[in-house]
């Protein structure tokens, strides 16, 4: 794969993430070392599962000591959007071969998605090879400072100052992947049906809410977009 | 935490697995095999259907503040949507979402 404009272009893409990650990678590093897993364990959680949600709340439940199929249920629950992103990105980059599809599963972070899901809706007449060499330019500054910012946090331990409102580095990244992303009445419905779903159905266990939210979301996303397209013919 | 050894790194090794097959599902599965309408016009909406309620709960009952709403971050939240709406750029928006946040942050602490 030769580094195209495509790649280059998911670089800039991609490294304003760096600022979120570090953060979330750092502090990781040091919530899981402070619950007393060594470094081997922290560097196994962020490589070998590589989703910084899935591996706080597995982390959280192990402090809490829940029985080890509890917690592989409820982190696993907390992924379970990965099978929605792989299924959203199967259009666009199923037409490439079947390792370059294993590659691109393992590097599936939400800012990968999210960053190139965007591109391709912008730009559809991309090739599935330029898609696919965008997604590779989006995580490649992503992911290793992913690992570094897990292992600086677990070899510095407890020096990262207390009480600093960090954790917000999430929402913040989120909210400036999803806001460019409401570009029709149809996703504007998607994301208040996601909201008010995950309000509604906060009570049910393993992030079960956040699942049943994100399916009448795309359900009402989805109904939008027929309901106006026949507007239109009509 | 009262875990063994053997106990964690099946966490660990299961997380991953289970995490990488879930990844794989359907890009693996699928492949070159071309998916209804219906179906694609769910998929559109994925992104914008998970994200927003992934964070609901992180910007109105921070953990770091025991579930309690927090003006620094419900401003910092405020803060990031306009700055994203006004000038349609991450990295802007990140840099500005985060400056909120610190600027709310020693203001009121």
């Amino acid at each position: 794969m030769a580094f195209s404009k495509d790649f280059w272009q998911g670089v800039r893409d991609g490294t304003p993430f760096i600022l979120v990650i570090l953060p979330f990678g750092a502090v990781f590093g040091v919530v899981a070392t402070e619950a007393g897993l060594n470094v081997a364990q922290v560097m196994g959680f962020s490589v070998l599962v590589i989703a910084g949600a899935a591996q706080f709340v597995a982390v959280q439940m192990m402090v809490d000591n829940a029985p080890v199929l509890i917690v592989l249920a409820a982190s696993l629950a907390v992924n379970l959007r990965m099978a929605m992103y792989s299924a959203s990105l199967a259009p666009h980059l199923g037409k490439i071969s079947w390792w370059q599809r294993g590659v691109v599963s393992y590097f599936m972070v939400d800012q990968a998605y999210a960053a190139s899901i965007l591109k391709y809706e912008q730009t559809p007449d991309m090739t599935p090879q330029r898609k696919m060499s965008y997604y590779f330019g989006v995580i490649t500054p992503i992911c290793p400072v992913w690992y570094l910012a897990t292992w600086a946090g677990a070899a510095l331990g407890t020096a990262v100052p207390a009480g600093l409102p960090i954790d917000f580095a999430v929402p913040i990244t989120f909210l400036a992947l999803i806001v460019p992303m409401l570009r029709t009445l149809a996703h504007v419905a998607a994301a208040m049906a996601s909201i008010l779903g995950v309000l509604v159905f906060a009570f049910l266990p393993f992030n079960l809410g956040l699942l049943l939210a994100a399916l009448l979301a795309m359900m009402a996303g989805a109904e939008v977009e027929r309901r106006l397209a026949l507007r239109r013919q009509a | 935490m009262s875990f063994s050894t053997a106990q964690i790194w099946t966490i660990i090794i299961g997380l991953g697995l289970g995490s990488y097959l879930l990844r794989l599902s359907f890009l693996g599965i699928i492949g070159n095999r071309d998916l209804p309408e219906w179906v694609l016009r769910h998929l559109r909406y994925t992104a914008v259907a998970v994200m927003p309620g992934m964070i609901t709960p992180l910007i109105l009952f921070p953990q770091a503040t025991d579930g309690t709403l927090d003006p620094v971050r419900l401003g910092a939240a405020a803060a990031t949507i306009a700055i994203s709406f006004l000038t349609r750029n991450a990295t802007l928006t990140i840099f500005g979402g985060a400056a909120v946040l610190f600027a709310l942050h020693f203001a009121i602490h």
